[in-house]
């Protein structure tokens, strides 16, 4: 949590922009997770977003949802994206934040009611700053802010076009680390155009708080990116580094990700 | 009353879905609210249930089946299989694709397994003009080949899903994603009591009628209230339109019976009450097959309408607070049921109630004499023709696999 306000805090005197890159932990192989997290940030991300797989990802479009499936197919849990990210903690400055769908963290260490405080815990100790549940809206999430704020972790809230002005305000409140606003009407996934409507609605988002909005969902040229970059704190980008991958597997992917990293970095 | 305010059936039900269908939920529940106030709404529903889609259905007094049981059982099947499409499941897409065209919506989304709801909410957006895409694994499109042709002979765009099991958990995924991109101009015409608030109450108050109506009728023939009610459970909307109107018939006793598969061994069966853990999928926390890492298991039923790795919020809740009693019937166990009924009263039901026919057997030794049965009969077999082919042979007399 402290370590994302410093972040964005730093960002901010300098006139700059945070880049989040998405990966999905274990993809290509949990073995190079952590060696993928190093080579964003060396190629210019300011937070780094970790996925952990579900079997059912429903906000998320094909290449998501393949990238969830290779890694659960390669042995990929939440402890063990987990220790990923602890492997290589101490040797990254960027805050990372962790992507999770509800269930995986409802079943955490055995499941029953605490086990989203155990999964918390891991998650801090693991070295990571934040927690972002796609499907928990905040109606549902009020105790797992609560426990999130006990660990000192943001508990990071999405915000979608659909969202009207009142949910909004409740979304910004919400929100601890960053808001995320969702920049399309749909899933994840690349799109070759962003909806007009984007900007506007990231300007009412930031009406309503202070805190730092970061875009995500459908960015995936470094145009797109300095285009959202104008009006938002951040942009995210998942689907098109993980399509940049491609079929290219050990330090080959590493490399190609490092590659595109680059090029949004000298667009945002 | 439950659900309560927020949607919950004690510590299950709720709202887990993508921030961008909240409001499209709160919208739905809006129109629902002030829909059921509105004495033309109901007026409108209760001609279309009448004079489209055949209600009231009988309840049928199955003397020679009740026989074969012994015990002076008298066995009554409500008749959801001779509604028009075939199953309940138009009770629920006619109330829904009402609600629909009052929001506005010009589109109707649906997931499908067996595809009995793909059929009704096809029937019903042709019937109210509107646009309709069912979403439907391809495992599903080959064995249910048939409603596959009936929901495009109907007008609807049937998109295979060719993702994970491709079963009806995958068809839900990909409905549910197609609704996040078209939430504000189409209707997610859920077919069973899963799904966020207000989804599970929705359908099951237009499936309720089933239970309003047997619950006169039983009164009517037997002048008493039956001892059990039986019905299937996949998602369980049939089960709890004939259960809830008798929730405060503290005597009448409740009993779901889940696809016990080919056996309760993990990914063999689809019994989520028996043998699912309390898991989050498809925007509520319900009960769900789910390994120890909470990754949804897959399932295995010779009925694809209850091939799914959850269940319905409130039949949960049932189970926790001993309301209802759940079983499960095996994939073999349900094809002898299926023949057990077509010969002894020349009904052929569909598999998914023949899991319910099948269970009569296990239950009639427990019952007391002349105790007074109701099961709930959600649909009929013409769809499973093949299924029942391949597996008893071409003549439908001699088990092959069973």
């Amino acid at each position: 949590m402290e370590r994302i306000r410093a972040t964005f805090n730093r960002l901010r005197r300098a006139g700059r922009k945070a880049l989040i890159p998405f990966v999905m932990g274990g993809d290509p192989s949990l073995a190079l997770t952590g060696p993928l997290l190093l080579a964003l940030e060396q190629a210019g991300a300011d937070l780094l977003e970790i996925g952990i797989p579900f079997s059912d990802p429903l906000a998320d479009g094909p290449v998501i949802q393949a990238a969830s499936a290779r890694a659960l197919a390669r042995g990929a849990t939440p402890q063990r994206v987990l220790a990923a990210v602890a492997s290589v903690r101490r040797r990254l400055r960027a805050p990372v934040v962790c992507l999770s769908y509800w269930n995986p963290i409802a079943q955490f260490g055995g499941g029953g009611p605490r086990a989203a405080e155990r999964f918390l815990r891991a998650a801090r100790t693991s070295g990571c700053s934040g927690l972002i549940v796609p499907d928990l809206p905040v109606e549902e999430g009020a105790r797992l802010r609560a426990a999130a704020a006990r660990e000192g972790l943001a508990a990071i809230a999405l915000a979608a076009p659909t969202s009207p002005p009142e949910r909004l305000r409740l979304i910004a409140r919400a929100s601890s680390g960053f808001i995320y606003y969702v920049s399309v009407t749909g899933t994840t996934g690349i799109r070759r155009a962003l909806p007009p409507t984007l900007i506007q609605g990231v300007r009412q988002l930031k009406l309503v708080t202070t805190k730092p909005v970061c875009v995500g969902f459908g960015i995936s040229t470094p145009a797109q990116a300095r285009a959202v970059a104008r009006v938002a704190d951040g942009v995210i980008v998942g689907s098109a580094l993980i399509h940049a991958m491609g079929r290219a597997r050990g330090r080959a992917a590493l490399g190609r990700a490092a590659a595109f990293v680059r090029r949004l970095r000298a667009a945002v | 009353m439950l659900p309560d305010r927020t949607g919950h059936f004690g510590p299950f039900g709720g709202t887990f879905v993508p921030e961008t269908v909240m409001a499209a939920l709160a919208e739905l529940e809006q129109a629902y609210a002030a829909a059921r106030r509105d004495a033309a709404f109901r007026r409108e529903l209760g001609g279309l249930l009448r004079d489209y889609a055949g209600r009231p259905t009988p309840l049928y007094h199955a003397k020679r089946l009740s026989r074969a049981l012994g015990r002076n059982l008298r066995v009554y099947l409500k008749r959801e299989d001779l509604l028009h499409t075939g199953a309940h499941k138009i009770n629920n897409t006619l109330g829904q694709g009402l609600l629909a065209v009052r929001m506005g919506k010009r589109r109707l989304i649906a997931e499908t397994g067996a595809g009995q709801h793909g059929v009704a909410t096809a029937t019903v957006a042709a019937l109210f003009g509107l646009a309709c895409e069912v979403f439907m694994g391809e495992e599903d499109m080959r064995r249910q080949a048939l409603n596959v042709v009936r929901m495009r002979l109907l007008g609807a765009r049937v998109t295979p899903v060719a993702s994970g099991t491709r079963t009806l958990k995958d068809a839900c995924n990909e409905a549910i994603r197609n609704w996040v991109t078209t939430v504000r101009t189409s209707h997610y015409c859920i077919g069973s009591v899963v799904g966020p608030h207000p989804y599970p109450m929705l359908v099951r108050d237009f499936q309720s009628v089933i239970g309003r109506e047997a619950r006169r009728q039983i009164l009517a023939a037997e002048g008493r209230l039956p001892t059990v009610l039986l019905a299937c459970v996949g998602g369980g909307s049939n089960a709890i339109g004939l259960f809830h109107p008798f929730r405060d018939d503290r005597r009448v006793r409740f009993i779901g019976v889940e696809a016990g598969g080919s056996s309760l061994a993990p990914g063999r069966h689809a019994a989520t009450l028996l043998k699912g853990r309390i898991g989050v999928l498809h925007g509520s926390r319900s009960l769900l097959l789910q390994d120890r890492f909470g990754q949804v298991l897959p399932t295995a039923s010779i009925s694809a309408g209850l091939d799914y790795p959850g269940v319905g919020p409130e039949h949960a809740y049932y189970q926790l607070t001993g309301r209802a009693r759940y079983a499960a019937v095996s994939d073999a166990q349900a094809l002898r049921g299926a023949q057990r009924l077509a010969r002894t009263e020349g009904i052929l039901p569909a598999l998914e109630p023949a899991h319910a026919i099948a269970y009569l057997k296990r239950l009639a030794p427990r019952l007391r004499r002349g105790a007074v049965v109701i099961v709930g009969l959600s649909g009929r077999g013409d769809k499973d023709v093949q299924t029942l082919a391949d597996h008893l042979g071409a003549d439908g007399a001699h088990p092959r696999h069973v």
